[in-house]
Formats: C-alpha cells, sequence, structure tokens
C-alpha cells in the first residue's frame, strides 16, 4: 500500500520478546538437532516464555559494539532514535547465546572434546565483545544421566569443563537425547530466560547509567532516547508496568524539545512512536481508558504541530496515521475480549482518519506544482523522521535552502502519485464495519456516503452510485431532505458522466420533485435538462463535474443518443418523491351495480416549467375496466401539467354484475412522458410517494379547512386529498318491502305462525322471487336441532323438517302488487331466536344506457322469544283431600292436576287425557268439567273449553283406584297425563269447534256437531256450502250425520270454511284442530259393551 | 455558544436547523443526524428504567475532533441538538443545560400557537430570534 512512508515500523508493532540465539545446531543435516530446534520453535503458545530463537552458527559474527564513550561532554546527538535499533535488539543482538555440543560424560576422548568445546565457546565471545550477552553451553547427551551427586565422573568432568570454558555452572547445561525431549526442552528454556531477564537488567542499568552525564541544553535528544531505550528493555524484559512508566516520562520529555520547522518531523514521529506503544500497553493492562485519554493527549498536544506549510499534507498524513492505529490497537483489544460502547469504539478513530486523509488529499491537491524531475535521495534514513536530504542536523534553519527546496518539491511531487482515495475508501469502510456493530446506523449511512463520494472523485461511478443508492432510501424515509438532495446532487453528475440515462432521469425526477431543496434556476435547470433527455438529446453537463470528465461524459451520452436502441423506460416512482404527484380515488367507498363507478385521478407537478404527457392510465384490480380508464392525447393538443396546479381526470365505467360483492381496487397509474425518448412513470395502487403520507397525516391535524370527501373538490389543499383505492360493488337496493306480521312470544311446541307481505315498488317486474326463510344461520348450532319450519299448516311439523327452508319461489311480482306467506315454526326449546327472512329476486334495469340484469334481495330478521305456555303439577290426596305419600290397593284415592298458565296470552285447553297404566278409574261418569268421556279402557279424557288467562289454574280431579298386584307396596306407573291447548284469539274472527264421538260403529249413524263460533265484535258472513251470517258472539251449528261403511279409520269428510270479505283467512288455520280420521268399530256385539263396563 | 441548533421531530425528521453561516451547513445537517443514532440509544436505556423520572438532558452525545454534541428529549419525544466549538471551553455542562431550557421554553411557546401544526418545521420568528442569541456572534 502507497503511503507506507507513515506506516509504523513493524518493530515498533510487534510484542518484543527476549533474542536467544542457538549455535552449534546443524537443523539441516542432524536429525537429532532438528528435533531440538522443533521442540524450541514449534508450537510457542502463551504459557511457554516469551522468547523468540533463532539458530545462527557458531561464528557469526553480532552486530559490532560501538566503543563505550566516557564522556557527553563534546557530543551533540544528531536525532533522537536511530532506525536500526529497535530490529538490532529485538532480532540481531541476543540476550544469550547458546552452544550445543555432543558429549557424553564418559566420552572416550573427553579431553579433546573438552578442549574444542572451549573453543567454540571462545569464538562465540570473541565476536559479542564488548556486550554484555550470556553465553551458556547445552551438552547433548545420549545416555540419560543419573540423579545429582550419584555420578562423581560427571560432577567432575562438569567442573573441570567450566573451568576451561571459563562459565558458571548455571550456565552450563544438559540435554539428554531421550523420550522426554519437550520436557527437558522446556526446563531448559525457562533457564534461559531468566539468563535473558538478567542481561536486560543489565542493560537497563548500563543505559540509566549514562544519566549522569548528560546536561539539559545540549543532550535533550538523548533524554529521549535513553528514556525509549530503557523502555524498550523493560518490554524485553516483560516487565510491562515499568516500561509504560519510562515510555510515559519518554513521552512528556519528546514534548519539551524545542520545535522547529526543521525537526517538527522528528518531534511527531517520535511521539507517535511513544504514544503507540504506551496505548498499547494500557489495552493489555486492561486500561483502556487510560489508552483513550492517552491518545487524546497525544493529539490535542500534536493537532497544531504542523510544520511546514508547504508540506501540510504530512501532518494530516500523520494524523490519519495516528487515528488508524489506534483505531486498530483499539481494535485488536476488542477482539481480546474488551467491550467497546456506541460512543466509544473504533470506528470512531477510523473515521477521523479517514476525515484527516480527506484534508490530506486537499492539501495535497493545493501545494503541487508541476512536476519537477528531481533526483529523490535514496537509502535508508539514520533516525527515524527526518529528511533524506540533511540527516543528523539539528540546527534551527536548514543547512542548504536550496536543497530544501528541492526536497520539499521532491516530497510534493511524490505526494501526488499516493492513490488518496483508496486510502481514504479502505478508513472509511474500517469505521463502517465499526458503526454496524456498535447500533450506529445513521453514522454508517453518513460515512456510506463519504465512501460513495470518494469513489466518485476516483472516478468510479458505478461503485459510487451503488453505495448512494443504498443510503438514499434511509434518507428518505427519515425525511432529511437536505441531505437527501446533497446526495442526489452526487448521483445525478455520476449518472451524467456515465450516461447512464435511466438514473439519470430517476435522480432529476426526485431532484425537482417538493422534497429538494435545490434552489429554483438549478431546477430550471433540471428540468431543461430532463426535457433533453425525454427528445433523446444530450444533456448539458452537471456543473462542478471536472471538465475532461464531462467532455467524456458527453461523448458517452452522444454514443446513447445514436445508438437506436430500447428508448422506453418505466419507472415505479411510489419509493421516491417525484415532481409529479399523483393520487387517484373512487368517490365513494362503495357503488351499487345500477350506478355508473367514478373515478378520479389528481396529477400535480412540482417542477418550475409545465410539463405535458401523452397518456395517463389507471389499471384497475380488473382489467377489463382498464379501457375506460385511460386519456390520451391526440395528436398535437398535449396535456399539459402546470407547476403548482393540480389536473383532476375523472372515469366513469359501468360494473359487471358478476362483481357484484367483489372489490374493485386500483393496482396502478401509469403517465406517460416523453418524445422521442418515453418515460413511463408508474405508480402501484393508487399513487402517492415516499413523502405523501406523512404530509397528509400532517394535513389532517391541521386546523385549517379541509376540502376532501366531497365532489365538489376544486383547488382545495392538495394534501388533504385522501387516496381512495378501491371501491365495493354491491348489489342494486331493493324497491321491495317486506313486512313481517306474528304475535310473540311464541309458546314452546306451539305451531307459530308468521305471515310475510312482500310488496313490490319496482318499476318493473320483479322475476323469479324466492324467499329463504327460518332460523338465521350463525346461531348456537343446537337451535338448529329445536327448531322446525314448514309451510304447511295442516301438520304438525317434526324432527323432519328443517330449520331453515331455503328458496321458496313466490313467482313473478308485477309493479305495485304483493304477496303473502305464512311460514309456521315450532321450537321445542324455550329462548331468543332469530330468524331471517330473505327475499331474492331479479330485475332488467339500465345504467348510462346499458342494459343489465340485477339480482337484488332483501333481508328482514326477527328474534322470537320462545317460553313455556303453562306448568303441570299432580298430587294425590284421598278421597277427604288429604295428601297421601302412597295409595292403599283398592281404596279410591283422588289424583288432582294442576294446570299453571305462565303464557301471556289466553290459553285454551281443549282437552285433557290421563292414560293409566295398571290403575283404574272409578268414576266412569265423565266429571262435572269433562263434557265428554271415553271410559273405553284405561283412559279417562276430558274435552275441556276452558280459557286459561295469565297466572290462571286449571285443576282436574280424578278418582282412582289401585288394582290387585302381585307386588304389594311396590311403586306403581300411574299413566300419562296429555293436554290438548291451543293459543285463544289466535286464529281471528272465527272459531270452528266439532263434537264428534269418540268412535263409530260400521252402520250406525255418526253424528257429527261442528260449532262455528263469531269471536269478533263484526257480523261474520260465512260460507261453509251455504252462506250465513253469523252475530258477533253467536254460535251456529252444524249437524251432519255421516253413515260409516267400513270398519278401522276412516278420513272424515273435510270442513271448508271460508270469509269471503277476509280472502286472508283460509280452512288452513281451522284444519289443524279439526280432526280428519276417527276410528269406526265393527258391528255391534252387546259383549262387549258388557265386558267393558265389568273391567 | 453554539454553532448549531436543531429541534428534531418524534419521528426523527428535522423541524428547525440552524447553523453557523460560516462553515458549511449541509456538515452540520450530517452532525445532527448521525447524532440520533445515540439519541435513541439513550432514550432506549432510559425508557428501561424508569419512563417519568428520565432526565430530559441527555449530556454530550459524542466528541468529534472539531464538535461536542448536546442532547435533549422533550417529554413528547421531540429532540434538541445543539452543537458547540471543543475548543470552547468556557461552556460547562450548566451552561448547556440552561441553553436547552431555553430553548426548551422557546418551543413550547411555538407548541402554544393555534397556528402552528404540530410537526410541522418550525417557523416562528419568536423562536428564530431567540436561537440566534444563543448562536456564536459571527463579526
Amino acid at each position: 500500500m502507497a503511503g507506507s512512508q507513515w506506516e509504523l515500523p513493524p518493530e515498533l508493532c510487534c510484542r518484543p520478546m527476549a533474542s536467544v540465539a542457538l549455535t552449534g545446531l546443524d537443523v539441516t543435516y542432524n536429525a537429532v538437532h532438528r528435533a531440538i530446534w522443533d521442540a524450541f520453535s514449534a508450537n510457542r503458545r502463551a504459557d511457554r516464555v516469551p522468547i523468540s530463537f533463532k539458530v545462527l552458527p557458531g561464528d557469526h559474527e553480532y552486530p559490532k559494539c560501538r566503543t563505550k564513550r566516557t564522556s557527553y561532554e563534546w557530543y551533540i546527538p544528531k536525532g533522537i532514535l536511530k532506525t536500526g535499533w529497535m530490529n538490532k535488539h529485538l532480532n540481531l543482538v541476543p540476550a544469550l547465546v547458546v552452544l550445543f555440543y555432543e558429549l557424553d560424560w564418559d566420552d572416550p576422548q573427553w579431553k579433546e572434546k573438552q578442549s574444542e568445546c572451549a573453543t567454540k565457546v571462545e569464538i562465540v565471545r570473541t565476536s559479542l565483545q564488548g556486550r554484555n550477552t550470556k553465553v551458556a553451553v547445552v551438552l547433548i547427551q545420549k545416555k540419560t544421566p543419573l540423579p545429582p551427586g550419584e555420578d562423581l565422573v560427571a560432577s567432575e568432568r562438569a567442573s573441570s569443563l567450566c573451568n576451561s570454558c571459563d562459565l558458571s555452572g548455571k550456565s552450563l547445561f544438559v540435554l539428554p537425547h531421550t523420550d522426554h525431549l519437550v520436557g527437558y526442552i522446556i526446563r531448559l528454556e525457562n533457564a534461559f530466560y531468566e539468563h535473558a531477564q538478567t542481561y536486560y537488567y543489565t542493560e537497563i542499568r548500563r543505559v540509566k547509567s549514562h544519566k549522569e552525564f548528560l546536561n539539559k541544553t545540549t543532550h535533550q535528544l538523548l533524554f529521549v532516547r535513553h528514556q525509549f531505550k530503557i523502555a524498550f528493555f523493560s518490554e524485553l524484559k516483560q516487565d510491562t508496568q515499568n516500561a509504560l512508566k519510562y515510555y510515559r516520562t519518554a513521552y512528556s520529555l519528546v514534548h519539551e524539545l524545542r520545535a522547529h520547522e526543521t525537526n517538527m518531523l522528528e518531534i511527531k514521529t517520535m511521539a507517535g512512536f511513544i504514544n503507540y506503544k504506551i496505548c498499547r500497553l494500557c489495552f493489555q493492562h486492561n486500561t483502556p481508558l487510560d489508552a483513550i485519554a492517552q491518545f487524546r493527549k497525544h493529539i490535542d498536544l500534536c493537532k497544531k504541530k504542523i510544520g511546514s506549510a508547504e508540506l501540510a499534507f504530512e501532518h494530516t498524513a500523520w494524523m490519519s496515521k495516528q487515528f488508524q492505529s489506534f483505531g486498530e490497537l483499539f481494535d485488536e483489544a476488542i477482539k481480546l475480549g474488551l467491550t467497546a460502547i456506541q460512543t466509544q469504539n473504533p470506528g470512531f478513530y477510523y473515521q477521523q482518519a479517514a476525515c484527516y486523509s480527506q484534508d490530506r488529499k486537499l492539501t495535497a491537491g493545493g501545494v503541487c506544482p508541476a512536476p519537477d524531475p528531481l533526483d529523490t535521495p535514496t537509502g535508508a534514513l539514520d533516525f527515524y523522521g527526518q529528511r533524506p536530504w540533511r540527516q543528523g542536523h539539528q540546527s534551527i534553519d536548514p543547512p542548504d535552502p536550496e536543497k530544501e527546496r528541492t526536497g520539499i518539491l521532491a516530497l510534493q511531487v511524490k505526494e501526488r502519485d499516493v492513490p488518496h482515495s483508496e486510502l481514504i475508501i479502505a478508513l472509511l469502510s474500517n469505521a463502517v464495519a465499526q458503526f454496524k456493530k456498535y447500533k450506529c446506523p445513521r453514522m454508517k449511512s453518513h460515512l456510506m456516503v463519504q465512501m460513495g463520494e470518494e469513489y466518485y472523485h476516483a472516478q468510479d461511478y458505478t461503485k459510487a452510485l451503488k453505495l448512494l443508492d443504498y443510503v438514499m432510501c434511509d434518507y428518505r424515509t427519515e425525511r432529511w431532505w437536505g441531505l437527501l438532495t446533497a446526495i442526489l446532487t452526487t448521483a445525478v453528475r455520476c449518472a451524467y458522466l456515465m450516461a447512464n440515462v435511466k438514473d439519470y432521469m430517476t435522480y432529476c425526477l426526485e431532484l425537482l420533485g417538493r422534497a429538494s431543496t435545490l434552489k429554483e434556476e438549478q431546477k430550471s435547470r433540471i428540468q431543461k435538462n430532463l426535457f433533453k433527455v425525454l427528445k433523446n438529446e444530450v444533456p448539458d453537463p452537471e456543473p462542478e463535474c471536472d471538465p475532461r470528465g464531462a467532455s467524456a461524459g458527453a461523448a458517452l451520452w452522444k454514443d446513447r443518443v445514436s445508438l437506436s436502441g430500447s428508448n422506453q423506460f418505466s419507472m415505479e416512482v411510489q419509493d421516491y418523491v417525484p415532481f409529479i404527484q399523483c393520487k387517484a380515488r373512487f368517490l365513494a367507498p362503495s357503488f351499487h351495480v345500477d350506478q355508473p363507478i367514478r373515478l378520479q385521478v389528481f396529477l400535480r407537478a412540482d417542477c418550475p416549467h409545465p410539463i405535458s404527457f401523452n397518456k395517463l392510465s389507471v389499471s384497475l384490480s380488473n382489467p377489463g375496466y382498464n379501457q375506460w380508464c385511460v386519456v390520451e392525447s391526440s395528436g398535437q393538443d398535449n396535456m399539459c401539467l402546470s407547476p403548482g396546479k393540480t389536473s383532476c381526470f375523472s372515469f366513469n365505467f359501468v360494473a359487471k354484475t358478476q362483481d357484484v360483492g367483489k372489490k374493485v381496487e386500483i393496482t396502478g397509474v401509469e403517465l406517460m412522458l416523453g418524445s422521442g425518448r418515453w418515460l413511463f412513470l408508474s405508480w402501484r395502487g393508487a399513487g402517492g410517494d415516499a413523502a405523501s403520507a406523512q404530509e397528509a397525516l400532517q394535513a389532517s391535524r391541521s386546523s385549517r379547512p379541509r376540502g376532501y370527501g366531497s365532489e365538489a373538490w376544486q383547488e382545495g389543499d392538495w394534501n388533504s386529498l385522501t387516496i381512495q383505492h378501491s371501491t365495493m360493488i354491491i348489489s342494486r337496493v331493493p324497491k321491495i318491502s317486506v313486512q313481517l306480521s306474528h304475535q310473540p312470544p311464541a309458546l314452546n311446541n306451539e305451531m307459530y305462525c308468521i305471515t310475510l307481505t312482500v310488496q313490490s315498488q319496482e318499476e318493473g317486474v320483479a322475476r323469479d322471487v324466492r324467499l329463504t326463510a327460518g332460523l338465521k344461520p350463525g346461531q348456537d348450532a343446537n337451535l338448529s336441532l329445536a327448531t322446525h319450519v314448514t309451510l304447511d299448516s295442516t301438520q304438525v311439523c317434526d324432527e323432519g323438517d328443517p330449520a331453515l327452508l331455503p328458496d321458496i319461489p313466490l313467482g313473478d311480482l308485477n309493479p305495485g302488487h304483493k304477496v303473502e306467506r305464512c311460514v309456521y315454526v315450532r321450537c321445542v326449546s324455550t329462548g331468543p331466536r332469530v330468524f331471517l327472512f330473505h327475499v331474492a329476486y331479479s330485475i332488467n334495469t339500465s345504467v348510462d344506457g346499458q342494459d343489465i340484469n340485477c339480482n337484488c334481495h332483501k333481508d328482514e330478521t326477527a328474534t322470537i322469544e320462545t317460553v313455556e305456555p303453562f306448568e303441570v303439577s299432580a298430587k294425590f290426596v284421598s278421597t277427604k283431600f288429604e295428601p297421601l305419600d302412597r295409595v292403599v290397593v283398592d281404596i279410591p284415592f283422588v289424583l288432582m292436576t294442576d294446570l299453571l298458565s305462565s303464557s301471556p296470552w289466553p290459553l285454551l285447553l281443549q282437552s285433557s287425557c290421563l292414560q293409566l297404566d295398571t290403575m283404574k278409574t272409578c268414576t266412569p261418569q265423565p266429571q262435572s268439567q269433562l263434557q265428554q268421556a271415553d271410559t273405553s279402557l284405561n283412559a279417562v279424557c276430558s274435552s275441556l273449553q276452558v280459557v286459561l288467562q295469565t297466572g290462571e289454574c286449571a285443576s282436574e280431579c280424578f278418582c282412582l283406584q289401585c288394582p290387585h298386584s302381585a307386588d304389594v307396596s311396590a311403586a306403581v306407573a300411574t299413566g300419562q297425563y296429555v293436554i290438548s291447548w291451543r293459543r285463544r284469539g289466535k286464529r281471528g274472527s272465527i272459531q270452528a269447534v266439532y263434537k264428534l264421538p269418540s268412535f263409530g260403529r260400521v252402520r250406525e249413524p255418526l253424528p257429527v256437531r261442528y260449532h262455528i263460533e263469531n269471536r269478533t265484535a263484526l257480523v261474520q258472513e260465512v260460507e261453509m256450502a251455504v252462506r250465513l251470517h253469523i252475530l258477533p258472539g253467536a254460535e251456529q251449528q252444524m249437524l251432519y250425520n255421516y253413515y260409516p261403511l267400513m270398519a278401522g279409520y276412516q278420513s272424515l269428510p273435510q270442513l271448508n270454511i271460508s270469509l269471503p270479505r277476509c280472502p286472508t283467512a283460509n280452512t288452513h288455520t281451522l284444519r289443524r284442530f279439526l280432526p280428519q280420521r276417527i276410528f269406526v268399530k265393527p258391528q255391534g256385539r252387546q259383549l262387549d259393551e258388557a265386558s267393558i263396563a265389568a273391567a | 455558544m453554539a454553532v448549531c441548533i436543531s429541534v428534531i421531530a418524534k419521528e426523527n425528521y428535522p423541524l428547525y436547523i440552524r447553523s453557523v453561516p460560516t462553515q458549511s451547513e449541509l456538515k452540520f445537517h450530517y452532525t445532527v443526524h448521525t447524532s440520533l443514532d445515540v439519541v435513541e440509544e439513550k432514550i432506549s436505556a432510559a425508557g428501561k428504567a424508569m419512563a417519568d423520572q428520565r432526565e430530559l438532558y441527555l449530556g454530550l452525545l459524542y466528541p468529534t475532533e472539531d464538535y461536542k454534541v448536546y442532547g435533549y428529549v422533550t417529554n413528547s419525544k421531540v429532540k434538541f441538538v445543539i452543537v458547540v466549538d471543543s475548543s470552547n471551553t468556557s461552556l460547562r455542562d450548566n451552561e448547556i443545560r440552561s441553553m436547552f431550557r431555553k430553548l426548551h421554553n422557546s418551543f413550547t411557546d411555538v407548541m402554544c400557537n393555534p397556528f402552528y401544526n404540530p410537526g410541522d418545521p418550525v417557523q416562528s420568528k419568536a423562536f428564530d430570534s431567540m436561537v440566534s442569541g444563543m448562536m456564536v456572534q459571527v463579526s
């Protein structure tokens, strides 16, 4: 990567580790040595001591040690820190040199080997002349050593070897080459580590000892240098606490140096190095706040130290690097487990680094002169941060002004070749990654905008547009129009320079829109450009494009224009804020099928100049209607939208009858613009755009008068115009009346009659009128089992009848006519029910000249309560009316039944019947309340004519006797008590009551008497074979004599009664209560009679 | 004094932004917009704790090299953001607080205007002149 001049040296950034050199190992050809070396070098995990090992030949030349200075009196330092120093102590000068030598204690040639070893040690010592580096010897032995003290030969020979090599006993090691190599190696390296520690300790002492010779006037640089060295040695010694302390001292000393233009770079470079070390150690000590504080201090101190104005870019480059490397340290620490927060994360440092890089680019661009060929001083620097053409120079004024000038020029030329944008983009993308992590979406967007702009400057327009497009929608949804406009302005330039027609038009569209904060004249310029594009011409270049790029862009446009490719562009503008706004609405949320559906499209242009269009079309969810919703310019007269004005386009169409009950939705609006090149703007749904929802909300909050909802909307407030994107097609309003007449509540088990009257108010014939009547669906499921509906009044309906009778045909209905129907309902449980009466018919009508056949229907519902008509209770009493709880065989007793009416209507009790199982009645003759009793078999029946009002009670007594039974004192079943009843007065005017014997006999006359009673207050005219007049309250009797000819059940002739004055009343209602059959017994046998009497 | 004063709607769009004319207006727009990240985070953190006793003043939102950005949130979630120059060391927390209080009072007056529609950009002259008084005076 370019800009490497500013990179921190690798020896600064690494973690310093004690350097130990291993000599005497032949790792290439000797397998044992190779294994030893591998054990040292491989798997250096964190639990092993921090040592960096090197294999060196025995006669390796170590860097020469300069002669030690005894006095600093005449010494003037040339710089702060030599460039090679750190590397020298990390890699070149070892803390310890270890000599490996193969020698067993019982080696036969011990003497020779010992002296060879001593020679090798001597060679190493010589090449380390003057250094404090330790030397150690490791004997590689084939035999496992005996425990210490047991091998006398070994201890004797060890001490002799120490003597000959001039080694202390602590520096001689034995490495048996056995199975436990790694274990021995680890013990060895721990011992080496101790030696290295001692070495660095002495080095620190040595550097410290120089201090007393220094004076503050001439040796200021040395103070810094020495502190830095002490700190660095401390780090090598792994004493990071002290290292930090010394670095801090060094840092404060470096800022005490006298700074001037010539040494500014050196000071800043060193300050940067030391700062880096401090921050690194602080993060390592897990004190990130200290690191941040140090960095802030560093930046505050150095921010103003710009140095030479001609080389201002150097300062910004350096600043950028400071931020970047701190960001990297911070990031590194996070990877090792530090937690950062939203407001303090590495992203800020990368961002600031990018910011300085941008400044650097600006300053570089500002000062760069024409290229001036110069022999750039080559070669490495002696000291960090110095000028190559005046190394080691420390005075205030440059030694050679001419050389200084050319040097600066050379640097400036070099700066020109730096790929600034690349650097900036890399930094920005680092920052983006950080801010993404720390929940800063807006910061991320902002940085992406900067990246996009940088790509634009780097002329990578595709990438620029990609980034800008990505963030644009964030700014749009957050409604920061100023920022959106700024981004669009950059984007439109990119699109122009790439001659990307579609993007260019998209951005223009939005820049002309109401969200754009551009000035009117700029909008005007953009609109003129857009017109040119729509005419397939070359637009004018955007201002602020650099001229070379602009001409290239213009050439691309010319190619594009001459290219005969697709010149139609369609654009979804819903998600932008385009300069043409569209709102469509149906005039009502629902239309009857016999009304034309009315639709309005409102268009409004926000651009400075009028704009014409060719075609406006609306697409609906049913494409069949689309043909009615198009408006197209015919020839010359283009349709035009004036700036700031609202244009309204109305469409009418007739709904199809099969769409009744369906929704019609506006699925899109399309507007066609252009001549030569066509642009289709399309809105999904019924218009609106990225900003219109909020505007409508604001308008609804506003206290200004509103203008929507009414058809008379003229030129009111655009924002308060609401979109109605769908409408419901509903069936035609029926012009019939449906009336119900009935007398609630219904009584449990009765046949409840509901009379329905349908009257037509239509102008035409209502055809195919159908009635659906019954229990409204959707109620309790049990209700449908306990409700039965029938049209047939003659039969008491049973379980077989449904709860809902569908589609009862009522025929056609002429205008003004009416039809009546009775529906009978039997409810076998109490409680409320909802009944539905649905009358449907079809009729022909015309809408807008079109004939349509509409289906209409009308629903009526009635809620009917069902109540119990009466309560029955029975008790046993003695013949003296004393209550009994048991009865005695053969002693007569009385059964009393009570009927308590709870019906709101008077009840007519028609008959009651006690059907006995085992008991016998002892009153063969009917009681006083019975008019006729049939004493045959075990039945006591009475035909009552009692009317019970609400709350009244009817009682009956039966005198019974319990027969002999085998099983005395067992419970005896009494029998069933059957009551026939109906509500009274329900049948209106005429009541027919029959009197007929309970049975007939073959060939015996059977008198049947009908009593016709007039219960109304009017004289009634009745037709029953003859025409009669019955006075109010009077009764007419009709006696018929039948003559049965066959035995068994015979049907009786039907009595037909009609009231000519009242055609609605018919015999149906009567028939329910008249018997239809009679049992005819075979011809008489007197015995029968006698046997029954006896029983 | 401040270099930029802004009022941000509950939905995070700007109701009012005023910055010193000497510097790029766009830059301040970006600064205010990005500071909303921190405002949102602080509101949501405070919302969890105790909504009633939340302090309106949010303090320093984030430091940049050149500016300090302070935030304040009214009970109706309208945000005030004040940007001051980093070099301006005379402004302490207390001064910033009182600036926000003044801003809040003046904004309340704007809201009380029956002709002002909440959510519309602030165009009040009284508010404008109050803000001018808090801005760095450009000589």
